[in-house]
């Protein structure tokens, strides 16, 4: 995954080392592993997925036909598409905005505390190890129609919940399932990055602003933006494509009327649906998307590291 | 000088807490009682005493919710997976990392972004052709298609590159007046040198591979390579149409899939903050 923040600052701009080993064969023999995992898994599946999106499949395995765009503008043009695109944008918001602001607000918390510190940042980072297919399933248990205690919680409001069946009821628990399950990464980060604040800075900031608030604003903000940018395009990328294995877990073999993401119409019809072609054409746009913003992310950085 | 801490912070931190913590807490001592009292009284707080039949089960029974695989092969399996992605990534980014920092040679800067473009897509889109690339490769079903494909991105390589480069340059110099070639040098020096750091990236690169889900998926059909996290899949399909499911049984498996990397973050927290955040995953 995209995630390097000092990826730009090392470019290969800046030679490594002043000395340098002067030998023609043996940095290949170092390399070479690497490269070629990297050219049988990535770059042969990801030429794979380009040229299979202009062709249409037949299901039956009698070749393929030329299809020119077709694949691209039946995917466009559907209106489940645009639904579950529409899905997509508003999941990942949702997700994006809600952990960071509580991971930020827990941080922010985590910070002032001397005593029991440690007790707080363990309790709070610890569910970071929790892989998505398990607390998916938690969360499943969590919104159960017979004993689920969310569910139950509802009742005494007098709602009648449905996870896997209502529409909004299922989108409203996987949010709050991929919320859960990315706080204590972002609380890690944000943590990390006030503790790198240096003490004559707070004190400063003690002494200019007496209200918490506006410190909080003028001061400890600023400060924390490069973090949060990196956080924001990685909270994206993961509520988009992360999250596959909660919406898998949850909506089950069952995605008939239930809410889900980009990346899981691209499993669904290309396995489950054999539309190689199509599947392949939302690859491909999903791909364009995710390197749009990997790109914004190094650009944002270079700025940060030639003006900051 | 801190901030004087009011009441109402730690009010929000236990809040906070609660609410990561609790679901886990109630997991683990759900599964230590029987499906019908769950069916009938909901989720519990604190343990029963059904819980060594539970997970004697759960990790030596044949059949139930799989056919042929018992929860203790499934542990195996991500065990396999863990460790095998770990020490596969360690070994196969330093090996290009060391090459592109320490090597002046011609087509370095090719090959950086060669290597590097990989950020750009994650395994999820392509996840079609990549399956169709393991299925010409007859690897379907097997521990090197399982692990090799994961290998196929840059995350460890630009780190150890970068910690390369912070590595002063006097000690290549050194060595190099002791009559040290390339391999001697990365065997003898660099690598005793990086043991910290290989130790942080081993943390974030197991639970990675430990978590990985829709990759096992695919690549398996034969139960005897299932993952704990291909379990999770299998029990839920079981459940579909049975009267009372065997709720205790599934957060048993919730419970083994999430022990490890649990453990290993809470033992080494200090270290897996620092290949955290110094590796960006």
């Amino acid at each position: 995954m995209a995630r390097l923040r000092g990826f730009w600052e090392g470019s290969s701009r800046n030679p490594a080392k002043r000395v340098q080993f002067d030998r023609p064969l043996t940095p290949w023999l170092f390399v070479l592993p690497q490269l070629l995992i990297v050219a049988i898994f990535f770059y042969w599946p990801s030429v794979q997925a380009v040229t299979s999106s202009f062709y249409l499949e037949d299901p039956f395995g009698f070749g393929s036909t030329f299809v020119g765009m077709d694949n691209y503008t039946d995917a466009i043009s559907s209106r489940e598409y645009r639904r579950i695109a529409g899905f997509t944008a508003f999941f990942a918001v949702m997700v994006t905005a809600l952990s960071l602001s509580i991971g930020l607000l827990l941080a922010v918390k985590a910070d002032k505390v001397i005593r029991g510190a440690s007790a707080y940042k363990t309790a709070l980072i610890a569910v970071y190890a929790i892989a998505p297919p398990v607390s998916g399933l938690i969360g499943m248990m969590f919104f159960d129609m017979h004993m689920g205690p969310f569910t139950e919680m509802a009742a005494w409001f007098g709602y009648e919940m449905k996870v896997g069946i209502n529409y909004n009821d299922t989108a409203f628990a996987l949010i709050l399932v991929a919320v859960w399950k990315q706080i204590p990464y972002n609380f890690i980060f944000f943590l990390s990055g006030l503790q790198s604040v240096p003490v004559s800075v707070r004190e400063a900031a003690l002494i200019d602003a007496r209200s918490g608030w506006r410190r909080f604003k003028d001061i400890v903000l600023p400060l924390l933006a490069p973090t949060a940018f990196f956080l924001l395009i990685i909270n994206i990328t993961y509520s988009l494509f992360d999250t596959f294995a909660i919406i898998d877990v949850m909506v089950k073999d069952k995605p008939a009327n239930n809410p889900m993401t980009l990346v899981y119409k691209v499993y669904l019809d290309g396995f489950k649906g054999n539309d190689i072609g199509g599947s392949s054409a939302q690859s491909v746009i999903l791909m364009v998307v995710v390197a749009a913003l990997t790109v914004a992310q190094f650009r944002f950085l270079e700025r940060r590291v030639h003006y900051g | 000088m801190m901030q004087r801490l009011k009441p109402f912070d730690h009010l929000i931190l236990i809040l906070g807490a609660l609410f990561l913590c609790m679901p886990v807490v109630m997991a683990f001592a759900s599964s230590t009682h029987t499906a019908i009292d769950i069916h009938s009284n909901g989720l519990y707080v604190t343990p029963g005493s059904n819980g060594a039949e539970t997970y004697t089960k759960v990790l030596t029974q044949r059949g139930g919710f799989t056919g042929e695989v018992t929860g203790l092969t499934m542990l195996m399996n991500s065990m396999i997976l863990g460790v095998g992605f770990a020490v596969g990534k360690i070994v196969l980014s330093m090996m290009a990392a060391y090459a592109l920092v320490y090597f002046r040679f011609r087509f370095a800067t090719p090959i950086f972004w060669v290597i590097f473009t990989t950020l750009l897509l994650p395994l999820e889109v392509r996840i079609m052709p990549s399956y169709q690339v393991m299925s010409e490769l007859k690897l379907l079903n097997t521990y090197q298609g399982l692990i090799v494909p994961l290998l196929a991105s840059a995350t460890g390589t630009f780190f150890f590159r970068q910690f390369f480069k912070s590595v002063p340059d006097e000690l290549l110099e050194a060595a190099r007046i002791d009559g040290a070639g390339p391999v001697k040098f990365f065997i003898d020096i660099l690598v005793p040198l990086s043991r910290t750091m290989m130790a942080a990236i081993f943390i974030i690169m197991f639970i990675y591979g430990w978590n990985q889900y829709l990759w096992p998926m695919l690549m398996t059909t034969d139960e005897s390579f299932f993952t704990l996290m291909r379990g999770i899949k299998t029990i839920l399909q079981v459940w579909v149409g049975s009267q009372i499911p065997d709720y205790n049984e599934a957060f048993a498996l919730a419970v083994l899939a999430m022990v490890p990397p649990l453990v290993v973050v809470l033992v080494f927290q200090r270290m897996f903050i620092k290949g955290l955040t110094e590796s960006d995953k």
